[in-house]
């Protein structure tokens, strides 16, 4: 059966209006403006994602530390950031806070460029929507690697970066890698929210085109197809990476995951312990 | 194995490591707990240069946790315990005790070896990269300097052909002989052994005691957790029975095989004899 003789059907070919040149056009030929928003979209997705994994390592270490105070902060921004929505979260940086005269993003000049203050605004939101998720992602990283190579590292004694920097993290990467990759994923996606501030990204170079032509069936297919292509190449990029790490690492595979189990010593939370002496 | 039966393991190392004080280990009334749990109650201990002391026990009667205390992995909440003559963890502030910055301990802990019962060795690394990495990054040893060393140690421990090896490459034994190597290669004044060869297969264990036995005889100070008796006959010079966070005997290894005086002990010793 086909779209054209659903006789009586809500479908019919004279509704469909869909003009195939007009897509080809600017999927194939898209104008500068409109590569700057996709060059944009990018550097957006990198930049939050860099930032991210720094907020997220601080905040991982953060929430492993013996401080509580240092804890309490990096849960307390854990959950606020995991339980409010990305597009809240943006407005808040950029308008809210501007309005209620706390904090206002400024232009600022760099020679012949100008870093735009909605964009500064954008890469702060999404870097900080972005160390929230990785910050849990780096913590189970670290708690998945056995604690009785810290302890090695402690008993050659290293000091506690020490430690981490050269036993501990190397470890976690192949726990944190592929979720990672996941984040950038979603990361690519996400920068289409910070549209709603004004930034001249995929999203809204689209909606620019559509309010002067009214294209919006075509537009809509067309930016959809460049977050694929860019989606679709990081799946590429990805894959690659992991199985980098996959063979790296099997080699060098120390106990399983069942056997570091069996010897697995919960470490001990610092507040639980008696300090008295 | 190849290199032969271990050799100058010490010699590797540039020679005994330097003691400054006669008694390596003085461990005074030290008490842990773990929350409520009771683990340490009031275990006293000094071991003198060049001895070797083997720490017998049942399962859970505080012995790795005693040892981890010594290199304060642990924190005590009693007592004190000086090693190599330094007070470790804490130091003293107006008669009372505060635990210590990291980086001091974790320097105190630079004289202390530690060889673990899952051996721990960093499976990112090869076996040369695990025994030269703390001499270089904690010692600051030229690294050309810590390879050479590196080989050394690996060669007398019989494992000269597996430097480039990583640990998943290995048996069991050779991982804890790549241990005790990575240990020794930080010079330390004193080791500590957490039953080395319990979670080997039967045919290993012979190859790491060999190794252990060798740097007893070299004059390596020792405190080692193991129920091989056999071991302690041929070099320890004192065996040390806990029970229920208590040493409850001491004595030498031919005491324990021929007189032991504690009920618990007769009944421990009749298990693994
Ligand atoms: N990290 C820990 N947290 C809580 N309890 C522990 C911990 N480590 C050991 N224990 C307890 O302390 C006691 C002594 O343990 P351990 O020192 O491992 O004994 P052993 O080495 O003689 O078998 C046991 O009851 C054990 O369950
Ligand atoms: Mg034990």
């Amino acid at each position: 059966m086909t779209l054209a003789n659903m006789d009586g059907g809500v479908f019919s070919l004279a509704v469909i209006q869909f003009d195939p040149s007009f897509f080809w056009h600017y999927l194939l030929q898209p104008s500068q403006g409109y590569l700057q928003g996709l060059a944009l979209t990018f550097g957006l997705a990198v930049a939050g994602q860099t930032i991210g994994v720094v907020f997220g390592l601080l905040a991982a270490f953060a929430r492993l530390s013996r401080a509580w105070p240092l804890r309490s902060i990096a849960r307390g921004y854990t959950w606020i950031i995991r339980g409010t929505p990305l597009l809240v979260q943006i407005v808040f940086v950029y308008t809210a806070l501007a309005a209620a005269g706390i904090f206002r993003f400024h232009d600022i000049d760099l020679g012949p460029f100008t870093f735009a203050g909605n964009i500064q605004a954008a890469i702060v939101a999404l870097s900080l929507n972005e160390g929230a998720y990785m910050a849990e992602i780096i913590r189970a990283g670290i708690l998945s690697v056995d604690p009785g190579q810290a302890e090695a590292a402690k008993s050659l004694g290293m000091t506690y970066p020490q430690s981490m920097r050269l036993v501990v993290l190397p470890q976690a990467a192949r726990f944190v890698i592929p979720p990672l990759g996941n984040e950038f994923n979603s990361m690519l996606k996400n920068t289409s929210l910070v549209s709603v501030i004004g930034v001249q990204e995929l999203l809204l170079s689209t909606n620019t085109l559509v309010s002067s032509t009214f294209r919006v069936f075509e537009l809509l297919l067309v930016v959809a197809t460049y977050y694929l292509l860019l989606t679709t190449a990081w799946g590429l990029v990805q894959s690659r990476i992991e199985r980098y790490f996959g063979k790296s690492t099997a080699a060098t595979d120390g106990p399983s995951f069942l056997e570091r189990f069996a010897g697995f010593r919960l470490p001990i939370e610092a507040d639980d312990a008696p300090e008295d002496l | 194995m190849s290199g032969g039966a271990p050799h100058d393991l010490l010699d590797a190392i540039g020679g005994a490591p330097p003691t400054t004080s006669d008694v390596v280990v003085e461990a005074r009334d030290v008490h842990k707990w773990f929350g409520r749990l009771h683990v340490l109650k009031g275990v006293s201990m000094s071991v003198r240069r060049q001895e070797v002391v083997v720490v017998i026990g049942a399962s859970g009667s505080g012995k790795t946790t005693f040892i981890r205390c010594l290199n304060h992995l642990e924190r005590i909440q009693k007592g004190r315990i000086s090693v190599n003559g330094h007070l470790i963890g804490y130091r003293e502030v107006n008669g009372k005790l505060v635990e210590d910055k990291e980086r001091n301990i974790a320097a105190q802990r630079q004289e202390i070896g530690m060889v673990f019962q899952r051996f721990n060795l960093f499976p990112h690394k090869t076996a040369l990269a695990n025994v030269i990495l703390a001499p270089v990054q904690v010692r600051k040893m030229p690294v050309a300097e810590a390879v050479e060393m590196g080989r050394a140690l690996l060669d007398r421990v019989g494992l000269a052909v597996k430097a480039d090896a990583y640990p998943g490459q290995l048996s069991g034994g050779q991982q804890q002989r790549v241990a005790i190597a990575r240990a020794l290669a930080m010079k330390p004044a004193l080791m500590l052994f957490d039953e080395p060869t319990s979670a080997l297969d039967p045919e290993m264990i012979g190859e790491v005691l060999e190794v252990m036995k060798e740097l007893a005889r070299e004059g390596m100070t020792m405190i080692v957790v193991t129920h091989e008796m056999g071991f302690a006959r041929e070099v320890a010079d004192r065996v040390v029975m806990m029970d229920d966070g208590q040493i409850i005997e001491e004595g030498t290894p031919e005491h324990f095989f021929t007189s032991p005086t504690h009920e618990r002990t007769k009944a421990f010793l009749s298990k693994i004899l």
